[in-house]
């Protein structure tokens, strides 16, 4: 037998593959078994409700897709009152996506989200912040310490950090995060994209653009959990584009403690099942009995830091 | 070690409502120019269907093909005796072309069954059902449910030309009265329905409407229910992405107590109410 457990920080995992905020409702239950995931990780909520963006709300892109879903939120009251107590059922960790579009509103939802049943917080700050310029917390080391900084007072669970790849400064936001109070960062979220329908030149999306998700993400996520491991102390959580345990394995070696899958379980809803087996038995066919033992083992000695942590191209 | 392949069984259902199921072809042709119907030798386990309700395929990548996300697809026909998983589909884009390949012996990943299919009401003995296209594979499994149920059922289906018309004799097997109307004979126009509907009605025919996909069927349903107080179930259409109801992607909005709603298509549907249909 393998030993399959991760740690995040204080909290276990029985094994390192969970759900990808907004892929992922009780809906799966349907479809398959629950109670074998590391975690649960519930779709983005707000304070208020809100509707969410116009449709066509999605779109394929050779292999991969864009979507613009928004945040379609029921609020806050309706998500304690049902969702939570869905949850309770499980022996697994609830992990509870929360955003907002400023700082205040981030930490009352923050602080009123902090009930039993929740067992961590993880903040989505790839969404706009209305008070400054309309650009994502998480593309500014500044606009993600504030917001950490505000929510790190008013919760003692856990908070998990999602950062975003639509920045040019992927360490730097990693590090004011951690310097802020974040438990751990998950990296990443989606990349903002457009495609546009030739025969009627409207852009495929209602929302003109959206983000970007499944296998044509996942070298640019990896090569952001990557420069995150080497950045900060605290743990890192791979997302993007994981569809084969060869994809967790990579994020694992370039130093991920447990990764999130989400678009590809709109392909096959039984992946993430898959993908425990899967891993158990490449870790056997390895010899390692151990899941952390493949954590940031990336032979990169040679590599000076200037190279690990540069953002040109190359 | 296989590391690649992907155990669609892996998963078992917590709760046996749908599954991620391989199934085999048994057959793939085509029906007129337009259709093609899709035959699946298909594990029983997903064959506990309701008219209605929907299959979301992974149609295959082939080298002119690469669809990445599931299609969805009403159930033509359901068949435990025989193990087999009916659709009826039209070859419109990259999806339903790479369906069109699909060769006998074959294998197909199906996920569901999915969403929430129609309703025949006790007291609703008369059933009238209009459909145009390939909403008649949408509508084929309700005319069997309703013979199941010794109901009585009118089909009216309407198409371009007659060479199109198809599933007549299906209906027609089904014990229902079927009134065929088309654009080429001048007889499809709304007007023309609407009265046809309005006579049966008026016979004390008509208990329940059904019809599935266009905004002019709905509205034509909704005049002629609202009219009559006749209440009526309409199967809709959403681009999905999860079709499980994680995603969010397909929502409609809908007429509820005054206030307008979003409901997502493939799990508070695809069957809405008619009268809280709302055009689009
Ligand atoms: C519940 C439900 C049942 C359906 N039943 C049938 C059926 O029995 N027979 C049949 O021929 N068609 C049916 N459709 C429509 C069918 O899903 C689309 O024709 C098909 O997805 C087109 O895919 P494509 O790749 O060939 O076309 P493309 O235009 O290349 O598709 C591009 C994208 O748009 C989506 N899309 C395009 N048209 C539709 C549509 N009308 N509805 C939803 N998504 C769409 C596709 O899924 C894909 O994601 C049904 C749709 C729904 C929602
Ligand atoms: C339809 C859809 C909805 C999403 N909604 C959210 C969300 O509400 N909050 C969030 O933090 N990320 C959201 N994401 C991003 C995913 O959690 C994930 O970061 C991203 O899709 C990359 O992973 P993947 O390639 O495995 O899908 C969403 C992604 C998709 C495809
Ligand atoms: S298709 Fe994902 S919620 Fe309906």
């Amino acid at each position: 037998m393998v030993n399959l457990t991760t740690k995040i920080g204080a909290l276990t995992l029985r094994n390192p593959i969970m759900p990808a905020s907004g892929t992922f409702s009780e809906d799966l239950a349907d479809v398959i078994d629950l109670s074998v995931l590391g975690a649960h990780v519930t779709k983005t909520v707000t304070r208020e409700k809100r509707g969410g963006n116009p449709t066509p709300r999605v779109c394929e892109v050779r292999g991969s897709m864009l979507n613009s879903i928004g945040i379609p939120s029921k609020g806050i009251d309706h998500f304690i009152q049902n969702v939570i107590p869905f949850y309770k059922a499980y022996d697994v960790p609830l992990i509870v996506s929360i955003s907002a579009h400023n700082i205040d509103d981030f930490a009352r939802i923050c602080e009123e989200i902090s009930v039993p049943g929740v067992d961590v917080i993880e903040v989505n700050i790839s969404c706009p912040n209305i008070e400054e310029d309309g650009k994502a917390f998480a593309m500014r080391p500044s606009s993600t310490h504030k917001v950490m900084t505000k929510l790190r007072a008013v919760s003692d669970l856990p908070l998990w950090a999602k950062l975003t790849p639509n920045t040019g400064e992927t360490t730097e936001v990693a590090q004011a995060a951690q310097d802020a109070g974040a438990d751990a960062l998950v990296v990443s979220n989606t990349l903002l994209s457009m495609a546009i329908d030739i025969h009627s030149r409207k852009p495929k999306l209602g929302n003109l653009m959206g983000g970007l998700s499944g296998p044509s993400l996942k070298p640019i996520a990896l090569r952001m959990a990557y420069q995150c491991a080497k950045a900060v102390d605290i743990p890192v959580i791979g997302c993007g584009g994981i569809s084969t345990v060869e994809d967790v394995v990579e994020y694992l070696i370039a130093g991920a403690t447990a990764v999130q899958v989400g678009t590809a379980t709109f392909i096959n809803p039984t992946t993430m099942v898959t993908l425990i087996s899967n891993l158990e038995r490449f870790l056997e066919s390895q010899n390692i009995s151990n899941v952390r033992e493949l954590i940031g083992t990336v032979r990169d000695n040679d590599a000076a830091d200037s190279v690990v942590f540069m953002e040109a191209a190359p | 070690m296989e590391l690649k392949q992907r155990n669609a069984e892996a998963g078992t259902s917590a709760n046996g409502r749908a599954f991620e199921a391989e199934t085999r072809v048994k057959s793939n042709r085509e029906v007129n120019g337009e259709y093609r119907q899709l035959i699946l030798d298909a594990p029983q386990k997903i064959l506990d269907c309701q008219p209605g309700q929907f299959f979301h395929l992974l149609c295959p990548v082939t080298s002119k093909h690469q669809p990445y996300l599931r299609r969805p697809m009403s159930i033509y026909g359901y068949f435990p005796e025989k193990g087999e998983l009916h659709f009826l589909y039209k070859v419109t884009g990259e999806g339903t072309q790479a369906l069109a390949e699909l060769n006998e012996g074959d294998t197909l990943n199906v996920l569901g069954p999915l969403g929430v299919g129609y309703t025949i009401r006790d007291d609703w003995n008369n059933i009238l059902l209009l459909a145009r296209g390939v909403g008649l594979a949408t509508l084929a499994p309700l005319a069997h449910e309703a013979r199941r149920l010794g109901r009585k059922l009118t089909a009216i289906c309407s198409a371009r030309n007659p060479d199109v018309l198809m599933s007549i004799d299906l209906f027609t097997e089904m014990g229902a009265e079927v009134i065929t109307v088309t654009d080429t004979e001048g007889t499809s126009d709304l007007e023309n329905v609407a009265s046809i509907i309005r006579t049966k009605i008026a016979n004390g025919e008509v208990d329940a409407l059904y019809t599935c996909g266009s905004n002019r069927m709905l509205k034509l349903l909704q005049d002629v229910g609202a009219e009559y107080g006749i209440p009526g179930e309409i199967a809709l259409e959403q681009q999905m992405a999860c079709g499980v109801g994680m995603c969010q992607c397909c929502v409609r909005s809908f007429r509820r107590s005054g206030k307008i709603t979003h409901e997502r298509v493939c799990r508070e549907g695809p069957v809405f109410d008619i009268q809280e249909a709302m055009g689009w």
